[in-house]
């Protein structure tokens, strides 16, 4: 789901954070008397909607608090007589999800911070030093982020299985079946979508400040560093939370790449909340809450940079 | 133009860079492109390469020519229904998700209270994980407890919404549109908001009514944004895997060229060469959109 947006800001604007929604009028507040019915309709049907939208979630909420017996006796639209935790405790205890959770932040914390870095960087010399062939860089690295995963996960596959690691890296001593290789793929699939929309951003930053550094004499690193890098925050924060839940959510690469199921990542090992010959749905609708709980609480706390990455370069400005 | 010829001359000039500056560049611009080349855009050419051979990932590699293609179109049952169901996924996030989206962004926009509520719900599938969202629906639509037969009073003869290969696809849909909805409005949501105000009053003053003014007027004008969205529906239908694999492993009605893929290295019979057969029809549908994207960024980029 990762696709970078489209044109960069015009350069006559200057970097405004993103995100902070400009202050629009709203034309034609006017005639509201007559329009009074229609605005009713439009919150009657916005209304719907959101609850449709929520209702799923809702339910497994209900449903992961209740026990088996009893939604399998009277279903789930039944009043509860009573309400517990146990499915949260058991799957943390008897499956262990503590652990999963290390691993999505041991793949998900580096990866982010290493592909912010890197695509920072990349951005910061395809977009602010003139280099030639930038623009060719700028779709190498795109492009490649919009490949459909199953394109090359079958050589990823063959190619982890032959090299090999010491021991204290992986268990396994090749890197198949060790978290570097859902790292190490992670940073490299998701750095074309990085540095497209931080090439992008760092394009309607003002010229003048990389030109007044010039003159004093400042290296590449110094220009990046200390004179990009700090205006870019706001992009590297919705970016950021993008990627930690973008980490945070893959399914694929864990699953593919790991065959220890003590290594899976928290999103891929849900699959083990399932029986072998039954599945306890209320088990798994707890597992289910509590995988998507971190994702939900980072989109409510930081909706506005959330928001800002996906749609940062989306708008013209 | 000026800035173009600004930029050539300042190539001609003398080089600008110190050592230390080309050994900063060297590395850390030399990293990435390492990075993408051996796992991103190497593993794609092997792939290809890998497409005409016959290996199993262990023994040697033999020279297959187009028969793993010939056997995928002509002798592998799996691999029509995966074409069709891939293609119905592109259909429902174009044609019901994507409309739909720009429905709900056009509604909020229009800054009825509570926008920001609704804002928050409406997107709030987005941020799942496609895995969660395959077992809620689970949780929804199986056969003997899910909420939907209950809800139907229909646990005599219950509907296997899941079960069933004629009926899972539907639901996966309508599942997976429930999340791509809100991608799609968050997007609209952000272009309406920069659409020039003006524009739309010149259109009122020039007696538009409000539908017209929306479709002749700010949907034009929202062109980057339709263009991100089509990409990002095209993207998503070709790259769908997490939630029919979390239903029931893609199989019974809900295969899909991802899952086919992935069936064929993961599983029990590990076909390289077949497997990767399929990852190149799936990269050459791809391919089309993202040279077409990217032509229209080329373009973007050169009259700027």
């Amino acid at each position: 789901m990762t696709v970078p947006a489209v044109r960069a800001a015009r350069p006559v604007r200057p970097a405004g954070p993103p995100g902070g929604a400009p202050g629009r009028r709203r034309g034609g507040r006017g005639g509201q008397g007559g329009r009074r019915g229609g605005r009713w309709g439009v919150h009657a049907f916005l209304l719907a909607v959101s609850l449709a939208f929520l209702a799923p979630l809702l339910l497994a909420v209900y449903a992961s608090l209740r026990p088996y017996e009893e939604t399998a006796r009277d279903g789930y639209f039944s009043l509860p007589s009573r309400l517990s935790f146990d499915y949260y405790r058991q799957a943390f205890t008897d499956s262990g999800m503590g652990r999963y959770f290390l691993n999505t932040l041991l793949i998900a914390v580096p990866g982010v911070l290493i592909t912010l870095f890197l695509a920072s960087f990349t951005a910061f010399a395809v977009a602010r030093l003139r280099l030639r062939g930038s623009l060719l860089l700028l779709m190498f690295f795109t492009a490649g982020n919009l490949l459909p995963q199953q394109v090359i996960v079958t050589p990823l596959y063959v190619l982890f299985t032959k090299v090999p690691l010491p021991y204290w890296m992986s268990d396994s001593l090749t890197l198949y079946d060790s978290l570097w290789a859902v790292l190490a793929v992670q940073i490299a699939f998701q750095l074309g979508f990085c540095v497209f929309v931080l090439a992008n951003f760092m394009r309607t930053l003002p010229r003048e400040i990389l030109e007044a550094a010039i003159v004093d004499g400042a290296g590449v690193w110094t220009r990046y560093r200390h004179v990009t890098l700090p205006l870019c925050r706001p992009a590297l924060a919705a970016l950021g939370t993008l990627e930690f839940t973008w980490m945070y959510n893959d399914f694929l690469w864990g699953l593919v790449f790991l065959s220890d199921g003590d290594k899976l990542p928290v999103t891929s090992a849900l699959n083990n909340l399932r029986g072998q010959f039954f599945t306890d749905y209320n088990l798994l609708a707890a597992g289910s809450v509590i995988v998507a709980l971190p994702t939900i609480v980072v989109f409510l706390l930081l909706q506005r940079h959330f928001i800002a990455g996906l749609t940062l370069g989306a708008n013209k400005g | 133009m000026p800035k173009t010829a600004a930029r050539r001359a300042g190539r001609r000039g003398p080089r600008r860079h110190t050592r230390r500056d080309l050994a900063v560049l060297c590395v850390l611009l030399g990293l990435p492109i390492l990075l993408d080349l051996v796992l991103v855009w190497g593993p794609t050419m092997a792939s290809i390469g890998l497409s005409f051979t016959d290996w199993d990932g262990v023994g040697d590699i033999e020279w297959a020519g187009l028969g793993n293609y010939t056997h995928l179109f002509t002798d592998y049952p799996q691999f029509w229904p995966a074409v069709r169901n891939n293609l119905l996924w592109l259909a429902a996030l174009g044609l019901l998700a994507a409309p739909f989206g720009l429905l709900l962004a056009a509604l909020v926009d229009r800054g009825v209270r509570f926008s920001r509520f609704y804002q928050s719900t409406l997107y709030m599938p987005v941020v799942l994980s496609l895995a969660v969202v395959g077992f809620i629906t689970q949780l929804i639509l199986s056969r003997d407890q899910g909420a939907l037969n209950a809800l139907l009073g229909s646990e005599r003869d219950p509907v296997d919404w899941l079960g069933d290969p004629d009926l899972n696809i539907w639901m996966i849909l309508l599942a997976a549109c429930w999340r791509h909805t809100g991608y799609v409005m968050i997007l609209y949501l952000a272009g309406l908001k920069s659409v020039d105000p003006t524009l739309k009053e010149a259109a009122a003053v020039d007696g538009a009514t409000e539908r017209q003014t929306f479709f002749r007027v700010v949907l034009p004008a929202l062109r980057p944004v339709n263009v991100i969205v089509g990409v990002i529906t095209v993207i998503e239908a070709l790259r769908a895997f997490d939630i029919v694999y979390a239903v029931n492993k893609g199989r019974n009605g809900l295969e899909l060229l991802s899952v086919l893929v992935t069936d064929n290295i993961v599983g029990e019979a590990s076909r390289i060469g077949f497997g990767s057969a399929i990852a190149v029809v799936l990269l050459l549908v791809s391919l089309g959109f993202i040279v077409t994207y990217l032509v229209q960024e080329l373009r973007g980029e050169e009259r700027r």
